[in-house]
């Protein structure tokens, strides 16, 4: 299809040149071209598309610290970022064959449905509706978070419940307004919304004090705090969590070896740090390790990148060039980062939290 | 042989040809939509205008007429959006053509300071993209205003703070709830308590802020459509008309404008259309106008064609709307006019006015 376009593309310009005024021609193609697009995205599946083109491209924020943040080199860093970076890995080999486009929250959707991007990764929360009707499907969750406000200290709001008549600072498109606005009904709260397209608008309103409140994922929250504050102490993120936020990455429909690709990754680097296997053990594992889930894991015995379409290495190579998830969530939101999450609902299954991946086997 | 013939033909040509544009238009128009169709069905992607009469969910910060809840439909938070951008437009356009008028005329007054302050007005704002300067006075507004615990205030009827501009109301009201003659004319005060300050009337920084820098914006390009009209009023008419001893606010009131107004016109209505146009930047400062609501509905439903193409609608409808409204304007103004022009002819064909004047 591309070399077609290409082609087509070449002769047009050459009709241009050798026959200038011509409309006829200029209209043609128009036609052509029109009438060839839509059908791009149905052929051929995403994976070869990504071994042909050579390059995962992934949709991120515009700029969430700790989760999908370009710094000033232009370097993109993040646990969104490095999830894309394990699927490129897993799939082409390399952890830095990846294309970020910068979405903000209305456009995202659009992006993956159209075709723009072949994963989403931006700090997208999971629900029914999403699922249901816009044409794409839910991968693997990568982060549990929830709603919560963020006050300036000085204010003396302690709880959520106080924020009565005030007005919130929030992001449109996403599904932090419905949130708000079903606690504010339940609690008779009357919150004002306040809603900015982009996410330094809403900053910026929040920072000057147009808002008593600010509300979005408490990671996000933490992430807002620590980038964006003069003094990150003077603003408090309130202990009460309004919503599940359950985020992670989406795909298209219609594609499902490619949606278990994305699962079987995320499913991988939670199994990963489960049987202790990170990026600097993961040499030595490989020659000295008799233990048979890592030997399956590391593609040392079973051969369990067939069945997904990738090689044997997938899963090693993903962790050696990227890490497992608590090497991910440590380096990119965890307590020696500004951010200072704790792992909280984000531990594995086995020590007191919610990431339980699918086995491997 | 007769096929040949019609070729021939200039207007059957002509007719042909258009023919084929139509029908040419109407394939991409009815591959496009089918191909987007066949494909969003395809994908499982839900579409439809049946969200509009589900209930919305979410709030809107502030309304205008209206009252809207989070239990209200999708096409009434459509409503309530369309209402704002009106509520926006019309201050716009009211005040931004009092001070285009009032700077156009400025710039071809007589004294030279008043003159140049004119001509930097205009050179300033109209060469700073509207963006930034809405972005400017948001900024600058919600920076420099006291928090709602501190207002600037009024003897307490006016208060000014970071939650907006909070104005007293005149509200009709009764003691008991059902007697219509009991009904009277009652000022409702803006109240302040420990959560803030709550008042009938009150106008957002956001809608300060994006209404300011629409008047300031697109007054400096209506300052010299006026001008340009002005200015092609001939030297003539306004030495006649001081010879007859009119003043200078006579001559332009009876002279000058009534003609001026006539080439204004058609530039006007254009900026009057780019002015409704730019309140869609609203979104930037957080003001809830249409284009905000339908953001907002978009990722609630994820309706993304039929979102953008019910703005489309309404922004078509509204620019139709206004170029109608001043096509009419012309029609008043202007038939005065042709009348003279007319009586002008007239005399010149007829200089001593027998014969052909109707009694």
């Amino acid at each position: 299809m591309k070399i077609y376009l290409t082609y087509l593309i070449s002769k047009f310009f050459d009709a241009l040149k050798s026959s200038h005024g011509n409309l006829i021609c200029p209209l043609t193609m128009f036609l052509v071209l029109i009438l060839s697009l839509p059908n791009n995205a149905l052929a051929g599946k995403t994976l070869d598309a990504i071994k042909q083109r050579d390059q995962v491209v992934c949709g991120v924020n515009t700029g969430l610290a700790g989760f999908g943040a370009a710094d000033s080199q232009g370097k993109w860093t993040g646990l969104d970022i490095d999830i894309c970076k394990a699927i490129a890995s897993a799939v082409l080999g390399n952890a830095e064959k990846v294309k970020f486009i910068p979405l903000s929250a209305p456009q995202r959707f659009t992006a993956l449905q159209s075709g723009e991007i072949d994963i989403l990764s931006r700090n997208t929360t999971f629900s029914l509706t999403r699922d249901a009707s816009l044409g794409l499907h839910q991968t693997a969750v990568t982060f549990y978070d929830g709603q919560g406000f963020m006050v300036p200290v000085k204010s003396n709001i302690k709880s959520a419940k106080q924020l009565k008549g005030a007005s919130v600072c929030v992001q449109s498109g996403t599904t932090t307004e419905k949130n708000l606005t079903d606690f504010s009904k339940a609690n008779k709260l009357d919150i004002k919304p306040i809603v900015f397209e982009k996410l330094e608008a809403a900053n910026a309103a929040y920072f000057l004090g147009r808002c008593k409140a600010y509300t979005t994922d408490a990671s996000g929250l933490a992430s807002i705090r620590s980038k964006e504050a003069k003094e990150p102490k003077e603003h408090l993120i309130l202990p009460d969590l309004i919503s599940k936020e359950p985020l992670g990455p989406m795909v298209r429909r219609g594609d499902d070896e490619w949606l278990a690709i994305s699962k079987w990754v995320i499913y991988g680097l939670i199994e990963a740090e489960e049987y202790q296997i990170n990026s600097k053990n993961i040499e030595n594992l490989k020659t000295q390790s008799t233990d048979p889930v890592v030997m399956r894991l590391i593609g040392k015995s079973e051969d369990m990148g067939k069945l997904l379409g990738l090689d044997r290495e997938w899963l090693s190579r993903a962790v050696s060039q990227v890490g497992n998830y608590a090497e991910i969530f440590d380096r990119n939101v965890g307590e020696k980062t500004p951010l200072n999450l704790k792992r909280g609902l984000n531990a594995l299954w086995s020590q007191g939290g919610l990431q339980y991946a699918m086995p491997i086997r | 042989m007769k096929i040949l013939e019609l070729w021939h033909h200039k207007r059957t040509r002509q007719r042909l040809f258009q023919c084929a544009v139509v029908l040419i238009l109407l394939v991409v128009v009815g591959s496009l939509s089918y191909n987007t169709w066949t494909n969003l069905k395809s994908r499982g992607i839900q579409s439809g205008f049946d969200f509009l009469m589900e209930n919305s969910g979410f709030d809107i910060g502030e309304h205008f007429l209206i009252s809207f809840d989070s239990s209200d439909h999708y096409w009434w938070a459509f409503l309530a959006g369309l209402l704002n951008t009106l509520k926006v437009s019309m201050v716009g356009l009211i005040c931004s053509s009092l001070l285009g008028l009032m700077v156009g005329m400025g710039r071809t007054s007589h004294q030279t300071l008043i003159r140049w302050c004119s001509r930097a007005y205009v050179e300033c704002l109209r060469n700073v993209p509207l963006l930034l300067q809405l972005l400017m006075w948001y900024v600058l507004l919600i920076e420099y205003l006291p928090s709602s615990e501190t207002p600037y205030s009024w003897f307490n009827a006016i208060l000014l703070s970071q939650e907006g501009l909070a104005l007293p109301q005149l509200m009709w009201s009764s003691n008991s709830s059902n007697d219509f003659l009991d009904m009277q004319l009652l000022w409702s005060w803006p109240i302040r308590d420990i959560y803030g300050i709550h008042s009938d009337l009150n106008l957002s920084p956001e809608f300060i802020s994006l209404t300011f820098a629409l008047i300031l914006y697109t007054s400096a390009f209506i300052a010299e459509i006026v001008r340009a009209g002005i200015e092609s009023v001939p030297k003539g008419q306004i030495e006649a008309a001081q010879s007859i001893g009119l003043n200078d606010f006579q001559i332009n009131r009876f002279v000058v404008l009534p003609q001026a107004a006539q080439l204004i016109r058609p530039p006007l209505t254009n900026q009057y259309l780019n002015l409704i146009k730019n309140s869609s930047l609203a979104v930037a400062v957080g003001y809830p106008d249409v284009v905000s609501i339908a953001n907002t509905a978009l990722n609630q439903t994820g309706r993304a064609l039929e979102c953008i193409s019910i703005l489309m609608a309404i922004y078509l409808s509204l620019s139709l709307l206004v170029s109608w409204g001043m096509n009419q304007f012309k029609d008043a103004s202007s038939i005065a006019i042709e009348k003279d022009k007319e009586r002008l002819e007239r005399s010149r064909l007829d200089p001593q006015g027998t014969g052909a004047r109707h009694a």
